[in-house]
């Protein structure tokens, strides 16, 4: 319906259409769109960060104007980019994996999107109002605290209105798995993206939370007075580190796992061959995910909890390398007697190997408590989780859009230009981080704005930033591609990759009901599984019928345009009380919005047998 | 292959490179060159942690390399199915056991340096050495209660002796970290009080950087361990408990810089024992390795910095203090003649700085 | 189905709050959501108790509690989860009136405790100046009662919106699952009562 209406108008609809819309599909566009600006915001501000510690007493940028870019960008790259990106796969692979038609709750789907953006947008207004957040991304009290002016205001509001979004979306995505699944989708059928989709809205689930009342009480303490991390009232500022990275380190995990699932769905496309132990790498899967909530307090080696402490969670930590090294050994077999084909996404997953496995290294000789008094805080660290976040996650994107970018836009990207784009990238990433864990050993602290001759960091500083620009060309050139693509590359065909999964079993891209008749699966690989015995598409479980279709809203767009403008009142109230008229009026459009939901009926409409029947194969 | 040699290359080279040109580091500095228990104890551990990672990493890449060379798709082979294997149980349960192996190996010296390191049993010794670290934005002050001495930026303490710090923080979290000698610990305002040692095998002047985010001059918290020979320490230690704040200075420049410093300096800085004030306790400071932790030590730069600190430790709190530049060399004058100990940066044998 | 069905308060199954998709993701996804919720208060708790003894004054948790309220509001919440109950069994029985009756005496009970939280609230700032600045121990507590406090207030008026949404209409497949869902969250908003009465109450007295 909302389709037919985009159709009839011009550009305003298609925006109306965007605001409105509850497809999956086109919120993955937004998710992308969004994250994919974001990145670009990050990446600028890292170029900068890179630029100034180009040469020894370098004042490119001032020290305070520095410690806002750091801050932006950690803060930027995980919340605003990262995670959205993420979000964006999910919602354009998830419900087609397990052959369903929509995901389980349309209307939030649409509100955890605008909740990030909006969110998002509040955090990086900061720049034009007097001065981003400076107190790092981590926002460490009695520094966040005590930070002047309104920057860490706004670094607490628009990731409290960012997150209330993951949360939703993470549930979202749970109960989609667990109710949504085609007949015959069980657990052990699922694809491994959705598996690990799967454990990271479970994931998101129990960490976000922490985060959550993390910044309510630095809202409190920095907007109304409290006292949590104030000490000289009986506060304790180890209450933020602890509650930071309960939620810290397992958002490691949720970011990274999604594209764990990603890779193994793109080796085994591209080794022709079923998943190596696939039953293994779901209990990997599901065992990263638990421990992940066990081992927090390794960011905190240094903050003096005590030697008994330090030791439990630096085993516990190195605990986790052990599924994560089942994960790597079963893709290696996986490609065992395949027939590998190097396509671009393929390049990126093979590149993710090493790197990650250097990032894995690394990451045990962190664990190491007594090791870590000499890493932590420095450039080993720096260089350790830029090797698992950028040779792990953003590998896993570009990886991940090459392969899914026919069914979300239908259209192949244009192979020439993905391997150029991953040449200079791939070298310009080993070029920044490799030198930056000899440079921390070397006594370079992690967030210092500049460093002095004659300490004999110069020359690292150099390689790191030539890297930098590779990795920018690399990034340009795949922005290239994406409009070359766009204009002059043909439609792709439903199964361009000789695909396994269910997603390559409806056309590129899907119609916006996905299936016309929900799949009959028949094991793993179903799509595979119905090639081999020489089928050209799924059994349907269904005989043709009416199909159920939710209604577009823009409650959720009001939702989140409420909470972002009581954002700014509850960030102004502090120097004059007129503000909290914006917090009344913003509360109310939100709260408003929800009493509308909550009484107003929408059923959602149908389309009927016949107009499906119309639409021939829907090709 | 072009594909896997490319892959590797980068990383190759790069390590040798970062090896050859910047040879570890600067001596004094690197956590690569260590010259104390800690260091030397932790950079045993990373030595065990990096084999014990490269063996897994030299297997993974040996049959990644294998597996892309042998089985990459050729011409005329795309129709080829490969056989579509399920899995191998053994296999599965020889790259889990194998890495918790390893993991244990690891995790037995790892615990034992995390336990060796807290230990702080010789602090109730008599003759034992404790020293209150407390940073501030961005300096550092050293207290020594039991000697009732007191002095900021430069720590004092004898080589060959474990040295036990109690450490706070006065505002924000800082991190001490020394890398040449031990591995650091965070100040933390409030009642979170830390414990570390010291032991530094020569005498020599060691960096110190503040290594948890504190604000803009954050990157210029530097400091230094003095490390001399426990006789010159505890002749140090008594030079530095005779102070006389109230001391004549000799030239005249230096006794108006005296006058204006009671005027405009006293409020926050101290001369002699005190604790952790608004500045930095300017005790000794003729023989300082650095001004402000940072710059050269010579009148230019001591002058430039009394009259403008802001330009070289953006947001620290030495603000609104308008001296003349007559007077800002006067307060130089007599900041520069207060010599109150012969044990100076120049007394260590090995001494490398710049 | 048709919207017809689904709007039909003469046509119900026995569980009607879980016949359709929507009815059964509703009620997955909020006992999800009630997960989430849980690690919000452990976090709450946790809190609370690093800064229980950062206390100015003579404003200690001893002082200043007085068991005889809170045992009044604990047996109005637990009663109000019990009144709850007898709702739902009312719903599943398709007996809309009693439902109505029943969430109607939930919500009283839950406006007795409103109130006695708030006296209790206004009682601390007026007769012992005790607020939510006064130091780090004030901070943890009207945040961690006033967190579930806050629940209470929108569980009231989400109850109270749908009974008045519906009065008319009566029960059906689509409302039945917002009536249910509404009553879960009900039962966990007693159940972290059940806990801020032990941890900060008996503790506070005892401890």
């Amino acid at each position: 319906m909302s389709n037919a209406i985009a159709q009839q108008r011009g550009l305003g609809a298609m925006i109306w259409d965007y605001i409105t819309t509850v497809d999956h599909k086109k919120i993955a566009h937004l998710y992308l769109v969004a994250g994919g600006l974001f990145f670009l915001i990050g990446g600028l501000e890292a170029m900068i960060i890179r630029i100034q510690l180009m040469q020894p007493e370098s004042e490119f940028i001032s020290a305070g104007l520095y410690n806002e870019m750091i801050t932006m960008h950690g803060t930027t790259m995980i919340f605003l980019a990262a995670m959205p990106l993420i979000f964006a796969l999910m919602n354009a692979v998830v419900p087609l994996q397990i052959g369903a038609r929509d995901v389980a709750f349309p209307f939030l789907n649409s509100l955890g999107f605008w909740l990030f953006l909006f969110g998002g947008l509040l955090l990086n207004v900061s720049w034009f109002t007097g001065g981003a957040p400076d107190a790092g991304w981590t926002n460490y009290a009695p520094l966040s605290t005590t930070s002047p002016g309104h920057g860490v205001d706004y670094y607490v509001m628009g990731l409290q209105i960012s997150g209330a979004g993951t949360l939703i979306g993470g549930i979202n995505f749970l109960v989609t798995i667990i109710n949504m699944r085609a007949p015959g989708m069980t657990y052990m059928r699922m694809p491994l993206f959705t598996w690990t989709s799967f454990i990271t809205s479970v994931l998101i689930l129990f960490a976000f939370p922490a985060l959550t009342v993390g910044l309510f009480l630095m809202m409190f303490d920095r907007m109304f007075g409290s006292a949590f991390f104030d000490v000289t009232a009986g506060g304790n500022e180890i209450i933020w580190e602890h509650l930071f990275w309960i939620f810290g380190h397992p958002e490691v995990y949720i970011l990274i796992l999604p594209l764990f699932g990603a890779f193994s769905d793109i080796i085994s496309t591209f080794s022709k061959k079923r998943l190596f132990g696939y039953s293994a790498m779901v209990f990997a899967t599901v065992l990263i995910g638990f421990l992940g909530f066990m081992v927090w307090a390794h960011h905190m080696f240094t903050v003096g909890l005590g030697p008994i402490a330090n030791s439990i969670f630096a085993v516990s930590t190195m605990a986790i390398a052990v599924p994560t090294g089942i994960k790597i050994f079963n893709w290696l077999f996986t490609m065992w007697g395949g027939s590998i084909k190097m396509t671009a996404a393929m390049l990126w997953t093979l590149a993710f190997i090493p790197s990650f496995t250097i990032g894995g290294m690394t990451g045990v000789m962190l664990a190491s408590a007594a090791a870590d008094y000499q890493y932590h805080d420095t450039y080993f660290v720096v260089g350790h989780f830029h090797y698992v976040i950028v040779g792990g996650v953003v590998f896993g994107i570009f990886a991940a859009l090459h392969y899914w970018w026919p069914k979300m836009f239908g259209k192949v990207l244009n192979e020439k230009l993905g391997h150029i784009a991953f040449w200079p990238f791939f070298v310009g990433f080993h070029l920044t981080f490799f030198i930056q864990h000899f440079l921390g050993l070397m006594g370079m602290p992690r967030r210092y704005w500049t460093y002095f001759e004659g300490q004999s960091l110069a020359t690292g500083n150099m390689i790191s930033t030539v890297g930098a620009f590779l990795m920018a060309i690399g990034t340009l050139v795949f922005l290239y591609n994406v409009v070359y693509t766009a204009i002059k590359e043909p439609k792709a065909s439903a199964d361009p990759w000789d695909g396994r999964t269910l997603e390559w079993s409806i056309p590129s891209s899907p119609p916006f009901y996905n299936f016309k008749q929900t799949p009959l699966v028949r094991g793993l690989d179903p799509l595979w599984i119905e090639k081999m015995e020489g089928r050209k598409g799924v059994t349907p479980a269904e005989p043709l019928g009416d199909i159920h279709m939710p209604n577009g809203s823009v409650l959720p767009f009001l939702m989140s345009l409420g909470l972002f403008i009581a954002g700014f009142g509850f960030i102004y109230q502090v120097d004059n009380n007129l503000w909290y008229i914006a917090v009344a009026i913003g509360m109310g459009l939100t709260l408003g919005s929800m009493l509308t939901r909550s009484l107003k009926d929408d059923l959602g409409y149908h389309i009927h047998k016949e107009d499906l029947i119309e639409k021939g194969d829907g090709k | 292959m072009k594909g896997w040699i490319g892959k590797l290359r980068p990383v190759f080279i790069f390590s040798v490179l970062a090896l050859f040109l910047a040879g570890c580091g600067e001596d004094n500095l690197s956590a690569l060159k260590p010259k104390g228990y800690g260091a030397e104890l932790l950079l045993d551990l990373m030595m065990i942690s990096i084999a014990i990672m490269l063996f897994v990493f030299v297997i993974v890449m040996a049959i990644y390399t294998f597996v892309l060379i042998r089985y990459r798709r050729r011409k005329g082979e795309e129709d080829y199915v490969p056989k579509q294997t399920e899995g191998n149980k053994s296999l599965e349960v020889i790259w889990t056991v194998i890495p918790i192996l390893l993991l244990l190996i690891l995790a037995v010296p790892t615990v034992q340096a995390t336990f060796d390191l807290a230990d702080d049993s010789g602090k109730s010794a008599d003759d034992a050495i404790t020293i209150e670290v407390t940073g501030n934005q961005y300096w550092w002050h050293f207290n020594y209660p039991d000697q009732e001495v007191s002095t900021s930026q430069d720590l004092y303490i004898p080589a060959g002796e474990r040295v036990y710090l109690d450490m706070t923080s006065s505002d924000v979290i800082h991190s001490f970290w020394v890398p040449s000698i031990a591995g650091k610990m965070d100040t933390n305002p409030g009642g979170n009080e830390n414990t570390m040692y010291l032991e530094a095998y020569e005498e020599g002047v060691y960096w110190g950087h503040c290594a948890e985010l504190c604000g803009e001059s954050h990157s210029l918290m530097d400091f230094r361990v003095v490390a001399v020979s426990p006789e010159e320490y505890d002749q140090w230690i008594s030079d530095m408990q005779n102070i006389d704040p109230e001391a004549t200075p000799e030239t005249q420049s230096a006794q108006d810089g005296k006058a204006a410093f009671e005027n405009s300096c006293m409020g926050c800085h101290a001369i002699g024992n005190s604790p952790a004030g608004v500045g930095p306790n300017l005790s000794n400071f003729a023989n300082r390795t650095k001004i402000a932790g940072i710059l050269d030590y010579n009148k230019e730069n001591l002058v430039n910095w009394i009259m403008d600190p802001d330009e070289y430790k953006p947001g620290n709190k030495m603000q609104g203090y308008n001296v003349s530049e007559e007077e800002a060399q006067q307060i130089a004058d007599y900041l520069m003649q207060l010599d109150h100990s012969e044990v100076t940066p120049e007394s260590v044998s090995s001494s490398e700085e710049e | 189905m048709s919207h017809e069905d689904v709007l039909n308060p003469n046509q119900l199954p026995h569980d009607p709050e879980k016949a359709t998709l929507e009815g059964k993701n509703k009620f997955i996804g909020f006992w999800m959501f009630l997960g989430g919720e849980t690690v919000l208060f452990a976090s709450l708790f946790g809190t609370y108790l690093a800064l229980v003894r950062s206390t100015s004054g003579e404003n200690t948790p001893e002082n200043l509690f007085g068991l005889e309220l809170v045992f009044i509001m604990t047996m109005l919440l637990l009663t109000s989860s019990l009144t709850s109950v007898y709702a739902m069994y009312h719903m599943k029985n398709h007996d809309f009136k009693k439902m109505q009756l029943w969430l109607g005496i939930t919500v009283l009970l839950g406006l007795g405790f409103l109130g006695c939280e708030i006296y209790e609230f206004y009682h601390y700032i007026h007769e012992y100046g005790f607020t939510f600045r006064s130091s780090a121990f004030g901070s943890a507590f009207y945040t961690l009662v006033g967190f579930h406090g806050g629940h209470v207030v929108f569980g009231l008026s989400w109850i109270v919106a749908l009974m008045i949404r519906n009065q008319k209409r009566g029960l059906n497949l689509y409302n039945a699952p917002k009536f249910y869902i509404a009553s879960l969250y009900w039962h966990f908003i007693d159940v972290v009562w059940v806990f801020i009465f032990t941890v900060v109450y008996l503790m506070g007295k005892v401890g």
